[in-house]
């Protein structure tokens, strides 16, 4: 059978190549209005057969926006570089490691934590849609849900990293963790030198989203200002 | 089913150009927030599953699922299963307009916004309670069986035939191909780890692994 294009397919193209490339030179904010009007159409038809409450919408894009996000994980992390019991205990069972710092929930009832050594760098994807620890790192970015990422991940991790400006050493193993069940990845980087004595809320300062998921290490001091 | 979501390993998709993370909006649109939101609520209304949802943006026609934009697949994702659910019906949806009320025993499921938070925090745990032991044992070398179902899998494509070994048993959890159809079946379900060597041949660099978890169904031993 042909394949029969949907409508406004040429608009959306565009669209859609930019976002799927992330081009910075188009304008991906400004969405064809075929697609702002389905989605509205939708909305009010979901509302209007009483389905769907708007202020539980506005609650769930809220809790996202501004509640759940990576400064979790990043408590996570700083809690496991200052407290090897914690760290242990996080490696062990991570769920529940996770889930007495409050952690818990929606695509994060089955956590798992890999650490990264001066050996082994972990770097986490899904190439079969977008499963990321939500309760830990909030909602994926939109490289992590992309073709290319999802792709190369598992074929090319080290091409992957460079271009993420991570460079790693020939000799250290890589190991890529696809999640293709519900069990949820994050990963421990190394805790950057330099910092010795800092408390817990000075290291999550090192601790990026993107270092959880591995594409980058931690920051180290130099990297935020401090030099010490 | 062997379609465009199962992506790992596919060349040609170009750089991926990540947005710097300080500058990166956890939403670029505001109709990627309804989608979002709606997704969500309408899940909530439990006539589905996350597999049956994984399922719906996949039996997209693979050059659409390629296409669109994530949310973009959401949407179309969300739109099947509400159809499929009778939930609505397809003039409606072309309409805007509804035909009717939903049902009442349908509308008493609705998640009411002062509920989200302990609704979010509960989460939907997977784990189960199965009466089989293990097939397989940590250490034990595993094949993956090359098989193509047309229905829904978490077992990707690329390890298909090739072999690993068990890395570590996580437990019984609710097996995905049948979760697709509404059935909720526990297996056991294991983290295999195949060497680059093993997946993609001799010019991968042998000290790079790949940790797929699979299912019971999905492994022979090797």
């Amino acid at each position: 059978m042909e394949y029969v294009p949907e409508t406004g397919s040429a608009i959306k193209e565009e669209i859609a190549v930019s976002e799927h490339h992330h081009s910075h030179d188009h304008d991906h904010t400004e969405p064809p209005s075929d697609l702002v009007l389905r989605v509205q159409a939708l909305e009010s038809l979901l509302i209007e057969k009483g389905l769907v409450e708007p202020a539980t919408i506005d609650v769930l894009i809220d809790t996202y926006e501004t509640k759940v996000g990576p400064r979790n994980g990043a408590n996570v992390v700083a809690r496991a570089w200052g407290d090897s019991e914690f760290k242990d205990w996080l490696l062990r069972d991570a769920t529940a490691a996770i889930a007495s710092l409050g952690y818990t929930g929606r695509q994060g009832e089955h956590m798992k934590v890999v650490e990264n050594t001066p050996t082994v760098h972990n770097l986490v994807v899904c190439t079969l849609c977008s499963c990321y620890p939500w309760p830990v790192l909030g909602l994926p970015p939109v490289w992590y849900k992309s073709a290319p990422y999802r792709a190369r991940a598992v074929a090319d991790p080290r091409g992957v990293l460079e271009e993420f400006g991570t460079e790693l050493a020939d000799d250290l193993e890589i190991r890529v963790w696809d999640s293709t069940s519900e069990m949820r990845y994050l990963v421990l980087p190394e805790r950057p030198e330099g910092t010795e004595g800092w408390s817990a809320a000075e290291l999550t300062e090192l601790v990026t989203r993107n270092a959880m998921i591995g594409v980058e290490k931690a920051k180290t001091p130099v990297n935020i200002g401090r030099n010490r | 089913m062997n379609s465009a979501h199962d992506l790992g390993g596919m060349h040609g998709f170009g750089p991926i150009n990540p947005e710097p993370e300080s500058e990166e909006p956890v939403f670029h649109t505001d109709w990627e927030k309804r989608v979002f939101g709606l997704a969500l609520a309408a899940g909530f209304l439990g006539k589905w599953n996350i597999d049956m949802s994984r399922y719906a943006r996949e039996r997209q026609h693979p050059v659409d699922y390629l296409r669109h934009t994530y949310y973009e697949n959401w949407l179309a994702g969300l739109e099947k299963l509400l159809v499929e659910a009778e939930l609505v019906n397809s003039e409606e949806l072309k309409t805007g307009k509804a035909a009717g009320p939903a049902d009442e025993s349908i509308k008493q499921r609705v998640l009411e916004a002062q509920d989200v938070a302990e609704t979010l925090a509960q989460g939907s745990p997977v784990a189960m309670t199965i009466s089989t032991t293990p097939g397989f044992k940590s250490g034990e070398s595993v094949r993956a069986i090359n098989r193509h179902p047309l229905g829904h899998t978490r077992e990707p494509r690329y390890v298909r035939g090739r072999v690993g070994v068990i890395h570590e048993y996580h437990g019984a959890y609710v097996f995905p191909d049948r979760s697709a159809e509404g059935s909720k079946e526990g297996q056991h379900l294991y983290s295999v780890r195949f060497t680059a060597e093993a997946l993609w041949g001799q010019s991968a660099c042998g000290r790079n692994a790949v940790y797929v978890d699979l299912w019971e169904d999905y492994l022979e031993l090797a």
